[in-house]
């Protein structure tokens, strides 16, 4: 399993709303002072440069500064870029034209998960403190659920509109962001702000979408996007981005932590109910590796050899209930792997459920120094925290 | 009794002559199901032989229910042709159709919700493991010999959670078991399966499993200090994840403080839920409970 909601950046939220015909400022995305230069050279001189992360409050960071010209951009530019805002390091920023802002309005379609629904959501209070007027007077914020049989007509659009007190001018854009979420299959599109200019156009100055990833399947043009623009990173996101990619590749779910007790085990919901359980003895969990339901060997032998590959990873615990899942294959995935692999880390099993005994007994069998067996998943916990101590 | 699924329902299967239907109706016909028929417009009015059993295969989930009478649909169809198969199950007006399949889309997951619920059609899951009612009848891929009837009901997000579960306490056995699924849009809610226990005579105590993300427990806690007369006891994975990476399951993330496994913990205590650290711990919460005199209507 991948993981299945993609958060795009700015600038790749940008060009889907401009392909939707949603007013977009002019922009460029570089990734040097010098291309900001050149760009803000192209725009008009006066620009503004954006931070490209994936997290929110970068204006709050300093990561959005105003330039007054082609040197003050490539000064600007300078300054945010291989800034650190929330843990992320910027390696791209966006050079965009300024827009003459007469009022900022929010507007957002989002996945009402316990209605099973999308809503729009749509407030005159848009900008930078939205956050807070939702949690303060969420009556500012207006919530509209969208059926889905019928998705936003005009009629919804202006009731959109009237609801979250926007002029009824942004009716069009409601409709369009509307069809950017449906045809890309997004879970997201947020526009904050969006603005109504002094010539009285609609803008959409910033931008989120995140896409559905298990859509893949019918949206071919996001293979080679999204994630692998990120080019630069420090060691430990290489670390963590190459184990990553090679768990992806090898259709394991799988995400990297900080501790030092790897885990692997089968469903996600006994994965992160094991890496409770790791913590409740005192220890860190390294990573978060789901083999799927009905793992074969070969499965089992890539998703260990990727835990045991891991600097970080002091002590293994396999954790398997086998469903549809045999102990016996998970097994003997553990044997072939160690027929590739050196063992030099201590491995704990836990087999319960369909075939755990021959699973067990083909384990006994390797007798193998660094492969303990444990019979309960608390015990097997217990016993891999403390030899990863 | 059980809730949803018992020995009188009549099944058939969506996907039967695929790899994994053919799998799973071999394990649902070994548990004991009343398997009617498979559903497959490419292969309507053929017959497949499964363990000295003969199936019959229709072209219509609609022609599958008016030749044997069939009222649960069991679904194992690819992703891409979930929302169609779906929306044929609730035209047909199948009582209950449990959707195994993962990885749909959310928005087909959304659109045919909501199709099924104007039709009366109960959805289970998508991505789920279906339910068992042990000794009666299994819809989905629940392995059915870890454990025996009895008077548990078990409501889960997690299919391998529910198997543990099922496995720490197989000696007092349940009533039924529900894997509603770990997408952030599925169609029966643990609010749903407690309201079917709470008013299933044959089950005495409820289990709850739950997962990070979302509100859904939450709003199960609320439920249950309005409406639940029954002991519950609560299990919730995901207090180690760390915030913004999805888990596996769709709906298993985490943004801020809302949807953490330990703001869920703390919304079913506040109304009364003992919710356990471990499975492990949860099983003896369930057996201390069925110890005292009140927590056994028996």
């Amino acid at each position: 399993m991948r993981e299945r909601a993609m958060d795009l950046y700015e600038h790749q939220a940008r060009e889907l709303l401009d392909h939707g015909g949603v007013l977009v400022p002019r922009a460029e995305v570089v990734d040097s002072p010098e291309a900001a230069r050149a760009a803000a050279e192209r725009l008009g001189g006066r620009v503004v440069i954006k931070a490209q992360v994936k997290t929110g409050g970068r204006g709050k960071a300093g990561g959005v500064k105003r330039a007054e010209d082609p040197a003050a951009a490539e000064l600007t530019a300078r300054r945010i870029l291989g800034m650190d805002i929330k843990g992320h390091t910027v390696h791209r920023v966006m050079v965009a034209e300024p827009v003459e802002v007469e009022r900022e309005l929010y507007l957002g379609f989002t996945l009402d998960r316990a209605a099973g629904r999308f809503l729009a959501i749509a407030s005159a209070e848009g900008g930078m403190e939205i956050e807070e007027v939702a949690a303060h007077r969420p009556e500012a914020v207006a919530r509209i659920a969208i059926d889905p049989a019928e998705g936003v007509t005009g009629a919804k659009a202006a009731e959109i509109a009237a609801a979250g007190h926007l002029p009824p001018e942004t009716a069009g854009t409601i409709r369009r962001l509307w069809t950017v979420l449906t045809t890309h299959d997004a879970l997201l599109v947020e526009v904050n702000p969006l603005v109504v200019t002094r010539d009285g156009a609609i803008v959409a100055l910033d931008g989120k979408v995140t896409l559905d990833d298990n859509a893949r399947f019918r949206q071919p043009s996001w293979d080679g996007s999204a994630d692998r623009t990120e080019a630069r990173a420090d060691d430990r996101d290489r670390t963590r981005e190459s184990l990553e990619a090679r768990a992806a590749a090898a259709g394991l779910g799988y995400v990297k932590l900080d501790g030092q007790v790897g885990v692997i085990g089968n469903g996600a919901g006994l994965v992160m109910s094991t890496l409770d359980v790791v913590a409740g003895c005192g220890a860190r969990p390294a990573d978060f590796l789901d083999i799927g339901g009905g793992a074969s060997a070969r499965v089992m032998a890539d998703g260990l050899s990727l835990v045991l590959d891991d600097p970080d990873v002091r002590s293994v615990l396999v954790n398997v209930f086998g469903g549809i899942t045999a102990c016996d294959a998970v097994a003997d995935g553990i044997v072939r792997a160690l027929d590739t692999v050196t063992l030099t880390k201590p491995l704990v099993v836990r087999l319960d459920g369909n075939n755990a005994a021959r699973g067990r007994a083909i384990l006994g069998q390797l007798a193998h120094p660094l492969v303990h067996q444990a019979d309960t998943m608390d015990g097997a916990a217990a016993r891999a925290a403390e030899l990863a101590a | 009794m059980a809730i949803f699924l018992t020995k009188d329902s009549k099944v058939i299967v969506q996907g039967m002559t695929g790899a994994e239907g053919m799998k799973h109706t071999r394990r649902m016909l070994a548990a004991g199901t009343d398997v009617v028929g498979g559903v497959n417009p490419r292969k309507a009015g053929t017959r497949v032989d499964i363990d000295g059993r003969t199936v019959p295969v229709f072209g219509s989930v609609r022609e599958a229910m008016d030749a044997t009478g069939a009222d649960v649909s069991v679904l194992f169809v690819p992703p891409p042709h979930a929302k169609a198969a779906v929306t044929e199950a609730a035209d047909a007006g199948i009582p209950l159709a449990v959707v195994i399949t993962e990885g749909i889309p959310v928005h087909d997951t959304v659109a045919f919700q909501a199709y099924a619920r104007a039709r009366a059609t109960r959805i289970i899951g998508p991505n789920c493991p279906g339910l068992i009612s042990p000794g009666q009848s299994n819809a989905g891929i629940i392995p059915a010999d870890i454990t025996k009837p009895g008077r548990i009901g078990l409501v889960s997000k997690s299919g391998t959670l529910t198997y543990q579960l099922m496995y720490e306490l197989r000696d007092l056995g349940f009533s039924t078991c529900v894997g509603i699924g770990g997408d952030p849009v599925i169609g029966t809610t643990h609010i749903d399966a407690l309201t079917a226990f709470e008013a299933d005579p044959d089950t005495d105590l409820i289990v709850m499993i739950g997962e990070i993300g979302g509100e859904a427990e939450e709003r199960a806690a609320d439920f249950i200090r309005a409406h639940v007369t029954k002991p519950v006891v609560g299990y919730v994975a995901g207090f180690t994840a760390p915030e913004g990476r999805t888990m596996g399951h769709a709906g298993a993330i985490v943004s801020g403080s809302s949807g953490t496994a330990a703001a869920k913990k703390a919304a079913l205590e506040a109304a009364g839920v003992r919710v356990g650290a471990t499975p492990t711990e949860t099983a003896r919460l369930v057996l201390a409970l069925l110890a005292e005199p009140s927590g056994n209507p028996a």
